[in-house]
């Protein structure tokens, strides 16, 4: 591609951002006056700054990771001390803690709200919430969001969404507990779990408001980045974070309306007597009679239709973030930027057809579970073709350890670890035998919860300098991650050992099978090692909020001499607005690491004479 | 007393860890943070490498340790197929598991940042991506084929002569159904389901007056066995882990398995070495307060020892229905229940 490639004017751009968000200023120079017309509520609360919004889901993230990993340090010490009683829980739960020891059906709720939490409010509204809008615009030149107004919304649904499902902790009956999938009949059916009642109603209702959020929050990131990058920024030229969070933001504006369906036609079910999921059911010592002819079966297929996808919704960014890290660190170019553009679009492509694979043992035809069986096989490719090219990228490098680059590197091998597990689970045969077992909870976490966490960490790391103008501290953050990293693999790899002894997932008690009873021993380390990570990530806690208004101040523009445009703001800390001059204009690819004997290449440095860009 | 110290200590070691970290970045900054990074990147290097080979090694060790507490041998015919696919895969996997984290952790020590060095400028190579594209599919052809190969066989039809039994799921526990001396299960209804008709069994078909619901799961060595596995709430998952066999148990939507298998409770008690082992079902789809609980006991018999067993077993009818003639009692339980699917 030659240095002159130019998708869009930076004109249009001016005039958009100038119709759409000042009506005070000269586009031309935002300048920093603008601060004084700031009242406490426009600046923090119903900001419009991409920024400040990808700040409010950053911090709302932090505290529902908080709930959602205390909530796991709960059900991890019924399970590893599953005969012993703890007066903390009852002063902690009340009445679910009877005794202080939890309640079998309170234990449920913990573990289908910790669910439910980490998916969708910390890997998807926290992770894409705070990287695509801190990144988009600064890093593909753009002065805002292409509605910094639905972007506000996309915040304020997410908030009220937020609320919805913290007060179900609070109703009588207690949160929904028919497991994060909340699967009819179970989670249709007071009667079933008491979670049904109230509990499930509200997080039906607040998985709607998430949805909303979502589907703000993706039109326009896919509208700023096919819209508003400067002159220069072809999509050729993008970084491949903000390539993942494009993709991402397609896949979650196309499965996530089916969530929706899914979710009202279970709201009908449960409120107005239809029977989309229900047939043939008795219960509570009555058969219900007059909702017949539905199929759970049915749920599960929409469900999984995002359900699959949403895995991806949550690793992309991590991918992106990671790819980026990795690279400025290793100061080195990506390794194959083509294919790795190439593999998130399989990957985003494929994640559409490959729902069924949660589905082997459900009773779907066996024919049809082998098509499923092959697409997701063929998903596992674009995913190793990732990894290789991430070694790739560290082979021959000049390795920085920065604490970001800790994490990018911890990312890698929990992929990769967890990755592989895949291919057990998608070979239908051997699924068989691991399905809705530990194997299973092994393979997820590792591959999804604690990768995304890492991609998660690693961008706040890489990031905080220009979020916050201060530096996070180092120590504090590599202390924070040997301790996740290390106890990471010491909670979830025996977790395959249990898998492969068939214990099942969703058990209160690991001893009640006399089949699975031999792995208490084990049950019990797992639960202790987790209470120690969990508790060790106030190193993280402490070190982010401490450095947000303590910490050393950045003092050159670029700390990571890094290429990319964020890091060209004319102020460190970007005004609302992003460049107080004019928007800079891009030159070349962001990966010119080490080329020709140069440290680095901003991306805003025309080619020299005879070089040869990308 | 001991909470209060233990938090105690927490906080403690915390504020120290805090404590130490402040001064260790002012101690950076006066030299120079990046003169820091470059002499700890020595440091990392090493970290990582001896993380590297703690991890292996203790995949190693953990591995044999555990190795005993992994489901032992099949006791089900397709199960031993299951276990070499699972055995492939793991050679298949462990193999680029290895490779592919050794190159991550000695990338990681050899490249670390070093005065004056610089980075290798290499954005791309086809051909290697293409290797590695290639490389992986053909792994991934070779899994595929096998496995699906064997899921055809695990899921096809049941042979003719299979034992069919009904098992129902229900909030929690199970209920099996062996058809009486005619082979054939009675039909059911959920809506006639009481206390007194736990499966909601249809009386006015003579059929069904000769089921039986024992309270244990019986199995014959060596004969295919078909089980029809529904449910009469929420869903639950039909279970046997020894067995290698697990299908949901859907409310409305009749589900089958079929297996055979291969070794007497008996038997198994030698293989595993442990004279008290029992088959179990086990429920594997969350279901509710006491889904960790909702298990049956499961016996595997020579057909003799099978006959004796069912011979001994009253019909559901009489149990209910005490005023009612004894029915006749069942020995042979096998084709007809199949061609007839009585109560689907
Ligand atoms: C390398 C390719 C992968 C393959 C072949 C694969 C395959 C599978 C299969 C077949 C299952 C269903 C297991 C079962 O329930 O029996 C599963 C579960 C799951 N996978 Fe993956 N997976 C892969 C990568 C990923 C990635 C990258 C993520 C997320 C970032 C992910 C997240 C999950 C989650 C969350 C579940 C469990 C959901 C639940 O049942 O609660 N997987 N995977
Ligand atoms: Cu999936
Ligand atoms: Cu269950």
């Amino acid at each position: 591609m030659s240095a002159s490639t130019h998708h869009h004017g930076h004109v249009d751009q001016e005039s958009i951002y100038h119709d759409a968000v000042w009506h005070e200023h000269n586009s031309h120079e935002p300048a920093n006056q603008h601060d004084h017309h700031d009242t406490f509520f426009s600046k923090y609360i119903f900001s419009m700054d991409h920024k400040m919004i990808a700040k409010q889901f950053l911090v709302s993230g932090i505290v529902w990771a908080v709930i959602g990993g205390l909530l796991s340090a709960l059900f991890r010490i019924q399970l590893g001390y599953p005969d012993e009683h703890f007066a903390f829980l009852q002063t902690l739960l009340g009445h679910w803690a009877p005794d202080g020891k939890i309640d079998p059906q309170f234990y449920l709720a913990l573990v289908t709200m910790h669910g439910t939490i980490m998916v969708f409010f910390v890997l998807t509204g926290g992770l894409s919430g705070t990287f695509s809008n801190f990144l988009i615009p600064l890093q593909i030149g753009a002065r805002d969001m292409a509605s910094p107004m639905l972007n506000m919304l996309s915040y304020w649904f997410f908030f009220l969404s937020s609320m919805v499902m913290l007060s179900s902790f609070f109703v009588a009956s207690g949160p929904a507990s028919a497991g994060w999938t909340v699967y009819p009949p179970l989670s249709a059916l007071p009667e079933a779990v008491k979670g049904s009642g109230a509990g499930q109603s509200l997080w039906l209702i607040s998985i709607a408001f998430f949805i909303i959020s979502s589907l703000l929050g993706g039109i326009n990131y896919i509208t700023t980045i096919l819209n508003l990058r400067t002159k220069g920024m072809s999509m050729a030229r993008m970084p491949l974070t903000i390539w993942s969070f494009f993709i991402t933001a397609i896949l979650g504006l196309l499965s996530f309306p089916v969530l929706l369906s899914a979710a009202l036609l279970l709201i009908f079910d449960r409120s107005i007597g239809t029977s989309f999921y229900l047939n043939e059911i008795y219960i509570g010592g009555r058969a219900i009679l007059d909702q017949t002819g539905g199929s759970s079966i049915l749920y599960q297929h929409l469900f999984w239709f995002l359900g699959h996808p949403e895995v991806y919704i949550v690793i992309l960014p991590a991918m992106g973030i990671v790819s980026e890290v990795l690279s400025v660190n290793a100061r080195k170019p990506i390794f194959g930027y083509k294919a790795m553009i190439g593999s998130l679009l399989a990957i985003g492509g494929l994640s559409f057809i490959v729902w069924a694979h949660h589905m082997f043992v459900s009773g779907m035809n066996p024919f049809v579970g082998s098509i499923f069986v092959v697409l997701t096989l063929i998903i596992a490719v674009p995913s190793a073709v990732k990894v290789f090219n991430w070694l790739a990228t560290l082979w021959r490098g000049n390795i920085r350890f920065t604490p970001a680059m800790l994490f990018a590197i911890g990312f890698v091998s929990l992929f990769i670890s967890g990755g592989l597990t895949g291919l057990f689970l998608g070979n239908s045969t051997i699924d068989i035998e691991l399905t809705k077992t530990y194997f299973v909870v092994a393979h997820f976490h590792i591959v999804m919860g604690v990768a995304a966490f890492f991609g998660l960490f690693a961008g706040v790391y890489h990031w905080f300098p220009k979020m916050f103008g201060r530096h996070m501290n180092s120590t504090l953050a590599y202390v924070h991650f040997f301790v996740t990293f290390i106890g990471s693999y010491l909670i979830f790899w025996p977790m395959h050992y249990q898998g492969m002894a068939g214990l099942p997932r969703w058990y209160y008690n690991h001893n009640s099978y006399e089949s699975f009873s031999h792995l208490g021993d084990l049950s019990k380390f797992i639960s202790t090692v987790a209470v120690i990570v969990f508790i060790c990530q106030v190193f993280f806690i402490i070190n982010f909020f401490w450095s947000m208004y303590k910490g050393r101040k950045v003092t050159e523009a670029n700390p990571w001499e890094a290429t990319t445009l964020e890091w060209t703001t004319d102020e460190i800390l970007p005004i609302h607005g992003n460049w107080a001059g004019d928007i800079p204009t891009v030159y070349r690819w962001p990966y010119d690491y080490s080329k020709d004997d140069r440290e680095f290449i901003p991306q805003t440095e025309p080619a020299r004479e005879g070089e040869h860009v990308v | 007393m001991t909470t209060f110290l233990i938090v105690g200590i927490v906080v403690l070691l915390i504020a120290i860890i805090v404590r130490i970290a402040k001064t260790s970045e002012m101690v950076s900054v006066v030299k120079g943070t990046k003169e820091t990074m470059e002499e700890n990147s020595k440091t990392f290097a090493y970290i990582f490498l001896g993380f590297m080979f703690v991890f292996f090694g203790g995949i190693a060790w953990s591995l044999m340790k555990y190795k005993s507490h992994f489901l032992p041998e099949s006791a089900s015919v397709h199960g031993v197929w299951i276990d070499n696919i699972f055995n492939l895969t793991l050679a298949v996997t462990g193999l680029v598991f290895v490779l592919t984290q050794v190159a991550l952790f000695y990338f990681l020590f050899k490249y670390r940042q070093r005065k004056n060095a610089k980075a290798y400028y290499y954005p791309e190579n086809h051909k290697l991506e293409m290797w590695w594209t290639i490389i992986p599919a053909i792994f991934m052809t070779v899994l595929v084929v096998t496995g699906l190969f064997y899921w055809y066989k695990i899921t096809g039809p049941a042979p003719e002569d299979a034992m069919v039994i009904e098992v129902t799921g229900k909030q929690f526990n199970w209920i099996a159904r062996y058809p009486g001396k005619d082979g054939v299960m009675g039909k059911r209804d959920y809506s006639l389901i009481n206390d007194n008709n736990i499966i909601g069994m249809d009386w006015n078909d003579n059929a069904g007056k000769d089921d039986i619901i024992p309270t244990e799961l019986h199995f014959v060595k060596g004969k295919p066995t078909k089980i029809i596995i529904r449910s009469r709430d929420v869903m639950h998952n039909f279970d046997l882990p020894h067995f290698r066999v697990k299908m949901d148990a859907v409310p409305g939507i009749p589900t089958t398995f079929w297996f055979t298998p291969k070794y007497t409770t008996e038997e198994m008690r030698k293989v595993t070495g442990n004279p008290k082992f029992n088959y179990e079902l086990a429920c594997a789809q969350i279901c509710g307060q006491s889904h960790y609980a909702m298990k049956m006991a499961v016996k595997v018999e020579t057909q003799e020892e099978f006959n004796a067993w069912i011979g001994g077993q009253q019909s559901y009818y009489t149990t209910v229905m005490p005023a009612a003639a004894p029915a006749p009692v069942a020995v042979d339980t096998t084709a007809k229940a199949e061609s007839k699917k009585a109560g689907i």
